[in-house]
């Protein structure tokens, strides 16, 4: 792992190390982690959308998600009696350390002074650091419902953290580098290549993904009344503000593994210049991925049953088992001495 | 540039099948369920029959095509279809193992790497290009056939793993030799299906005679039980 992150440091001057001091890239970057934060809500709206149409409902208009947080955004936020500050605060370190999470991450341009500054590992660090403060707002009201689903997403998360950094180093081994937007510009050159390391890596992020971010098999997200909620137990003290500010980050979650996976494994359409066109082809093409990844999301979440959560460890197990698969056949058929 | 952007469109088919096989053959050792085994070793048989369609695509070798018509019907359709007639007529449908599966899982990602280290080698004895990548995997799946007729006290079970040794062997005959002659095709395909037959016949008999498929029950002789 250092020798990763020693790796990255070179590639870093020369990759983009231009990068850092063009006021224009940073401008983009900001604008990009915007854009981020704006479209997100859009695409939980599309995934409900997408559902109720599976199931033959008209379901919410896509817009919904936005009326949702101005509603919540201009109520009263009331707070219980017995909480800490850190009730109070975990909201915007949640919401906050999600931000910075998706800034690294290249949406429509790979180069990014963020993406220069902070790896993939990083990344996982910030996802790490907001999921510690809202495990810990859960604990924080001291209700029988919060602290099952702390613990409960800690459980989740210890055993989805090392798939995920095991899908992601076969990621790092084939490109040399743990820097996300170097790794998407080589991943380019190298033009379309079958790899099968990644279509195992490919599987076991969307499983991950799929237990992160609290989706069906482990979790279901349109539930507050079931004794097997995870996300939702966490949250249910929360009103007001500091609730939309978690459902926005929630859907932030989402949408950076919804980004993450689909220009990792298919970088094509990205821009790798800083040019208007690029850009706006680059925007048209993300939209499109997101697009069908969504769909596909909201099948599978049709097709599939919640699990019982005891039987969660063995989902996560063979998440982990298909990435170590990954970086076996990395290192057996992809690698030749 | 890597090693597999070097590699033409059916060599990076080839890899990504034998990469499928391998996970065939992991599934074969975990699964706990006789009959999603069987659907697993059908799956197997699948893959290894494109990979015949594939090398016989890429090589023009026109009696390929007919060596993965004769693998796709005997092995994805005509084996499965009598070991699920087998287990149907047993009354195994909803048997489940007992053996410990994560075991044979960290014996068999060792198994991979030590069939690696042992393949690299090869290339002392002769110019073996793109395939040496391939048989390690394939020598892999033979061993994990080994372990699995190993681990696994269900006699169907273990037939089935013994029969995944063979879609090994298969594999690394054709991803090497571009294809043997017909005649040894023919007569591997219908070794496997005798075979197959046999081990239906002494299903029957093993069942009828001790009452139970576990081999841990097969230690007495029946001569012998009063």
């Amino acid at each position: 792992m250092i020798a990763a992150i020693a790796s990255s440091d070179i590639l870093l001057d020369s990759v983009s190390g231009s990068d850092l001091l063009n006021p224009f890239a940073w401008l983009m970057a900001i604008l990009q982690a915007f854009l981020f934060v704006l479209l997100s809500p859009l695409l939980s709206g599309w995934i409900h959308k997408c559902k109720a149409f599976l199931q033959n409902r008209r379901g919410a208009p896509v817009l919904q998600p936005y009326r949702d947080l101005r509603k919540l955004f201009g109520k009263e936020a009331i707070v219980a009696e017995t909480t800490s500050i850190i009730f109070r605060i975990a909201p915007y370190i949640v919401f906050s350390s999600t931000l910075l999470a998706v800034a690294v991450i290249p949406l429509v341009a790979t180069m990014l002074p963020t993406a220069a500054i902070a790896d993939i590992i990083v990344l996982i660090g910030f996802l790490a650091l907001g999921r510690f403060f809202l495990v810990l707002a859960g604990l924080d009201a001291g209700t029988a419902f919060g602290g099952m689903g702390s613990s409960r997403e800690t459980m989740i998360s210890s055993m989805a953290e090392p798939a995920a950094l095991m899908a992601i180093f076969i990621l790092a081994m084939t490109v040399h580098t743990t820097n996300l937007a170097a790794a998407i510009e080589l991943s380019l050159q190298n033009g379309f290549v079958i790899r099968p390391s990644f279509l195992f890596a490919l599987i076991a992020l969307l499983m991950v993904a799929v237990a992160e971010t609290g989706r069906i098999p482990i979790d279901n997200p349109s539930t507050h009344l079931e004794l097997t909620m995870i996300h939702e137990a966490m949250l249910l003290e929360y009103s007001g503000r500091h609730l939309a500010l978690m459902e926005w980050s929630a859907s932030l979650k989402l949408m950076l593994y919804g980004v993450l996976i689909s220009n990792i494994f298919f970088p094509w359409g990205i821009a790798t210049e800083l040019t208007v066109p690029a850009i706006l082809m680059a925007l048209l093409a993300i939209i499109l991925k997101l697009f069908v990844l969504a769909m596909i999301l909201a099948l599978s979440e049709t097709v599939l049953a919640k699990m019982r959560v005891f039987r969660a460890p063995q989902y996560l197990n063979l998440a982990f088992f298909l990435a170590l698969l990954g970086m076996i056949s990395h290192l057996v058929l992809e690698v030749h001495v | 540039m890597d090693y597999l952007s070097t590699l033409p469109l059916s060599g990076q088919l080839i890899n990504l099948l034998a990469a499928l096989v391998l996970l065939t053959s992991f599934m074969l050792l975990v699964q706990l369920r006789l009959v999603s085994v069987i659907h697993t070793f059908a799956w197997q048989g699948a893959l290894v029959a494109a990979v015949t369609v594939i090398v016989a695509w890429s090589g023009h070798h026109g009696h390929l095509y007919l060596s993965a018509l004769i693998t796709f019907v005997i092995k994805a359709m005509f084996i499965p279809w009598l070991l699920h007639y087998h287990v149907n007529s047993l009354g195994l449908r909803r048997y489940v193992s007992a053996h410990p599966p994560v075991t044979g899982l960290m014996i068999a990602s060792m198994l991979v790497v030590f069939s690696y280290y042992i393949i690299l080698p090869i290339e002392l004895i002769g110019d073996v290009g793109e395939s040496r990548n391939i048989i390690a995997i394939t020598l892999s799946v033979v061993l994990i056939g080994l372990l699995g007729m190993i681990i696994r006290h269900h006699a169907i079970g273990q037939v089935v793993s013994f029969m995944s040794i063979e879609n090994g062997l298969f594999f690394a005959a054709v991803a090497t030799t571009k294809g043997m002659p017909l005649v040894v095709e023919l007569g591997i395909a219908f070794d496997v299906l005798v075979a197959a037959v046999l081990f239906g016949v002494f299903f029957f008999d093993i069942h009828g005679r001790v009452g139970s498929m576990d081999v841990d029950d097969m230690t007495r002789l029946s001569e012998t039980r009063d």
